[in-house]
């Protein structure tokens, strides 16, 4: 199991080195000079000198990419265009409102998309199958940015019931990660149905029925398990989704978070901040499929020996 | 004659869903290509300042928004912008996707790590990141926004292809083409690509919805299509400071973004269900 864990590690670093170089060219790929960006509209020549020589940006590229990795590596992406402020500080505060959020989005999304899934291939072709499939579709075409006005709109707004913006108690996570966690509870809720669907057509299905075994123990028991390995995988990938989404949410719910920093930034044209979000950004992403990809192992005896 | 066509249209003529949907991206695409001739008011230039904010009325259909535009004509409008944005981003996507997928199947050995590597790398930036990374660099705008969605398209295409060409490459249809000396090209060409198309249009009718609400999430945070445009993200980003006092305003160009998705999603489970040759089975 360790072997295995250490063996996808190293996998990863190839992709995370590439990812790295992209989100270091992302200035210098970027029309115009970024020492005039970082001196500001006005600096004149000599100040754009002196912000030059202090952005390491007179030195050679690769010198430049090393100087930048070591900085990663140890949380220094420099100072943030606007506030001036350290961009790991800047981050620091907003990193644990949207991981919290996800995670949340993540946790009713997976309750509901395996329920609804799971009743929808039991009663196959029949109501529940339908209402289930049919909400599911609708999840899937209704942009974020949109169900979370009209949430906002009819629960904070209309009846009063929840706050509109702010992340300051758990009442504040309900609208934002319902509306973040829709789409994935509507594909999760698909991908499921499928899943189920054709293990319950396997012969050990059968089996289990012809001994005797009640069908919510056959469901819950003997299916369950076996489609469990394809579902876990897509909720690896759609946290990336998630993460992605987040950004749409946070501006609509005005959210303390990674994604609204980021949104400000790019409008901002706030290039270290920019460059440390989409590091972090991917990641998170990178390691949570890692994480996915473990517990697949763990599920599936066949995967872990190869 | 029993050829693919029939084959396709015996079993999608049954999805009468699927049919439905059809039918109402075919009357989208009509109204989009006729809107600047159809639209009762100018989309972007009619102000009508004795009902801002009205709600719908018969000379409003759709009601004005708080600067005294006519929501119906700017939505109408908008419905180029959307069309085009979707459709173009993942004609772009599916194209150099496909043309990734059949080299790196075909060849496999050092072009498929190559391709496979830059696959995970655009995979490695999570949802909507990669294309506000790439705003970032080329600057806001709908033209970019395209570039940047087709980007975020291509790798779920050349996986999706590379699959399909490396299942079919050792089937015997394959090989007999190479042993009667058939050129790489012309196996490629003429004999796997054939086989992936079928999977290829289903992601596209898939792949349309998500581009289409992506683009518009861009232009939702100021990234895109810029005010006055009427590109219904940004509409609805403008209806958000009016939400108390005219929320008809946002609902239009939500229920539009809505529809237009869930007919392309629905159209394209009916693809799938038609030219899936293992669901007949069931």
């Amino acid at each position: 199991m360790l072997q295995y864990i250490v063996k996808r590690l190293l996998g990863l670093v190839p992709t995370l080195l590439i990812v790295g170089v992209l989100v270091f060219l992302l200035v210098h790929l970027l029309p115009g000079d970024p020492a005039r960006l970082a001196a500001g509209p006005d600096a004149n020549p000599e100040t754009v000198q002196l912000v030059r020589k202090d952005l390491g940006l007179d030195r050679p590229l690769p010198q430049q990419f090393l100087r930048f990795v070591a900085g990663a590596l140890t949380g220094d992406f420099g100072k943030s265009m606007r506030t001036k402020r350290q961009v790991s500080t800047e981050i620091a505060d907003r990193f644990a409102p949207t991981f919290w959020l996800t995670v949340c989005a993540m946790a009713w999304s997976v309750v509901f998309g395996m329920g609804i899934g799971i009743v929808s291939a039991v009663w196959r072709n029949r109501w529940p199958d339908r209402l289930g499939m049919t909400l599911a579709v609708s999840g899937i075409s209704f942009p974020a940015f949109a169900l979370g006005m009209v949430l906002m709109q009819v629960f904070a707004v209309q009846l009063n019931w929840l706050p509109t913006v702010g992340a300051d108690t758990w009442k504040h996570y309900i609208l934002p990660s319902l509306t973040l966690g829709a789409a994935v509870a509507a594909i999760m809720a698909r991908f499921t149905r499928s899943s189920f669907v054709d293990i319950l057509q396997e012969d050990f299905i059968r089996t289990a029925r012809a001994k005797g075994l009640s069908e919510p123990v056959v469901v819950a028991k003997h299916a369950l398990r076996n489609a469990l390995i394809p579902v876990l995988t897509m909720m690896g990938l759609q946290f990336g989704f998630l993460l992605g989404g987040s950004i749409v949410v946070e501006v609509v719910f005005n959210w303390p978070g990674m994604g609204r920093l980021l949104v400000d930034a790019v409008d901002m044209r706030d290039y270290p901040v920019i460059q440390a979000l989409v590091l972090l950004f991917s990641l998170e992403f990178i390691l949570i499929n890692l994480i996915v990809d473990v517990l697949y192992g763990l599920i599936n005896p066949t995967i872990r020996f190869r | 004659m029993r050829t693919p066509w029939s084959e396709f249209w015996r079993k999608f003529r049954k999805q009468h869903v699927a049919l439905a949907a059809g039918g109402f991206v075919l009357v989208l695409v009509v109204l989009a290509v006729l809107a600047p001739y159809v639209v009762p008011f100018d989309a972007e230039n009619f102000f009508d300042y004795d009902t801002l904010n009205s709600p719908p009325s018969a000379k409003h259909w759709f009601g004005v928004d708080p600067l005294g535009r006519d929501i119906f004509s700017r939505l109408l409008m908008g419905s180029r912008i959307s069309l085009t944005a979707g459709f173009v981003s993942v004609a772009f996507g599916a194209v150099i996707g496909t043309v990734l997928g059949l080299v790196a199947g075909y060849y496999e050995g050092w072009w498929d790590r190559a391709i496979m590597r830059l696959c995970d790398v655009l995979f490695a930036f999570p949802g909507i990141l990669l294309a506000i990374a790439i705003v970032a660099i080329l600057g806001s705008g709908m033209a970019n926004v395209i570039i940047a969605v087709s980007i975020f398209s291509i790798p779920t295409f050349a996986r999706l292809v590379r699959g399909n060409t490396l299942a079919l490459k050792h089937l015997t249809y394959v090989e007999s083409a190479r042993s009667i000396g058939a050129s790489d090209t012309t196996i490629v060409l003429r004999h796997i690509f054939p086989g992936t198309i079928s999977a290829v249009v289903v992601y596209f009718s898939m792949r349309i919805g998500t581009s289409i609400i992506t683009a518009a999430s861009l232009s939702f945070l100021g990234m895109g299509a810029q005010p006055p445009t009427p590109e219904w993200g940004a509409m609805l980003n403008e209806a958000r400071s009016e939400m108390m006092t005219a929320p008809h305003v946002a609902l239009f160009p939500a229920v539009a973004i809505f529809l237009t998705v869930l007919a392309f999603n629905l159209l394209g489970d009916g693809l799938r269900d038609a030219l899936d040759p293992k669901i007949e089975q069931r």
